[in-house]
């Protein structure tokens, strides 16, 4: 197809082609958007304790709850392997009974997420514990010299 | 910019260039890694697992700056019809590739010792796997015609609706609830990552940055070559 026979200059192929990507980007980015608003739900990795509370649950629905393990709330159970602890989204918070090991991060204060079921006594057991690490950076020095003089900030989850 | 996108053109300016590129690139990632490995400090929480950051962060900056830089050439390529950016594109996806597998696999890595998990489907992971898998499309789908146009530009409107990923890797975390940390370095606030752990993160990344351009110029030199010899042959054919 010569330009003579279509009529239309080199040109103007051109900036028809342009605006045709730029169109399209933007339906696709459009269509993109909408997905993933529809989709919100689905793509969350976890629920907070707020979630869980406002959240209609079918019993028994397995989902993962995410959080701060308050601080003084972890008991190990007399058979050495369960750990009791309580998450808290620093408003609502949930109990939680996992059986198994822990990740190396895992401790009070420490942001995780659980997978299990929300048991019927509003116990949480958890199949699966991870530790959830925040974006903070630094060496142990700096960050002891920040926690004496009164400036260390909590993970904020 | 017309003017550079002619192919030999390009090689001019770009042949004189290569060897200062891949010594700034050998250059900063010896630096960086002796940096990294040896000289940082361990981390409050991490201990030295934190090492893993200074591959596994530039890996990922260059697995969707690379895309990016493909997604842009292929724009041009396709409405200016410039051979260059078809060429450009084609010879990077490779690279990106080998940068998306090495985000993935020290990424991994590092999650099993800190999160206790190899792999989860949070929407951060996810979408870089999706990168991974358009990389591995596109150069699928390049080379599926025996047309070559055909299949360039096949790839490079594949390559385009694929740069809808980026923005949603980039803010994934941001957007949703993930295991993957948000950002460290490049957020509003400043980085939250200590001057003696981010300088050899930034030299790292500025010796990938270079190796990614080393590595595309001699790509892109051989598909220049490659299809000028196409065009000597299809000229013998005709004649």
């Amino acid at each position: 197809m010569s330009a003579t026979t279509s009529g239309r200059t080199p040109a103007t192929r051109k900036r028809r082609r342009l605006y045709a990507v730029l169109a399209g980007l933007t339906m696709l980015g459009v269509a993109a958007a909408l997905v993933l608003t529809a989709f919100q739900d689905n793509i969350v990795f976890f629920y907070s304790p707020t979630d869980l509370k406002e959240k209609e649950l079918h019993p028994n629905q397995f989902l993962r709850l995410g959080g701060l393990v308050e601080e003084g709330s972890v008991k190990k159970a007399s058979d050495g392997v369960t750990t009791e602890f309580i998450i808290t989204d620093l408003s609502n918070t949930v109990a939680v009974r996992y059986t198994g090991l822990l990740p190396d991060l895992f401790r009070e204060g420490q942001g995780v997420v659980s997978q299990g079921r929300l048991g019927p006594d509003g116990i949480f057991v958890a199949t699966e514990v991870l530790a959830k690490h925040d974006e903070n950076y630094m060496p142990p020095e700096v960050a002891d010299a920040l926690k004496k003089s009164g400036q260390w900030k909590e993970p904020s989850k | 910019m017309h003017r550079f996108a002619n192919p030999n053109q390009f090689l001019r300016i770009a042949n004189p260039l290569l060897p200062w590129i891949s010594a700034l690139s050998v250059l900063c990632m010896a630096a960086g890694l002796y940096l990294g490995l040896f000289q940082a400090p361990p981390d409050y929480q991490q201990g030295e697992s934190v090492r893993i950051m200074y591959v596994h962060v530039p890996s990922a900056w260059m697995a969707l700056f690379v895309y990016a830089s493909m997604a842009i050439a292929s724009a041009t390529a396709l409405i200016w019809r410039h051979p260059l950016g078809f060429l450009m594109a084609k010879a990077s996806a490779p690279i990106g590739a080998c940068f998306t597998v090495i985000c993935l696999a020290t990424g991994s890595l590092w999650g099993k010792p800190m999160w206790g998990t190899w792999w989860e489907w949070d929407a951060r992971m996810t979408s870089v796997l999706i990168l991974l898998f358009l990389y591995v499309g596109y150069m699928a789908l390049i080379d599926a015609f025996d047309d070559p146009t055909r299949g360039q530009r096949a790839a490079s409107i594949l390559a385009l609706v694929g740069a809808v990923n980026v923005p949603i890797i980039k803010f994934s975390v941001d957007w949703w609830n993930t295991l993957h940390q948000p950002a460290s370095v490049v957020k509003l606030s400043g980085p939250a990552i200590h001057p003696s752990m981010l300088w050899p993160l930034l030299i790292m990344a500025v010796g990938f940055t270079a190796f990614y351009f080393a590595l595309m110029i001699v790509r892109l030199r051989s598909e220049i070559a490659a299809a000028k010899i196409r065009n000597i042959r299809l000229g013998q054919v005709h004649s």
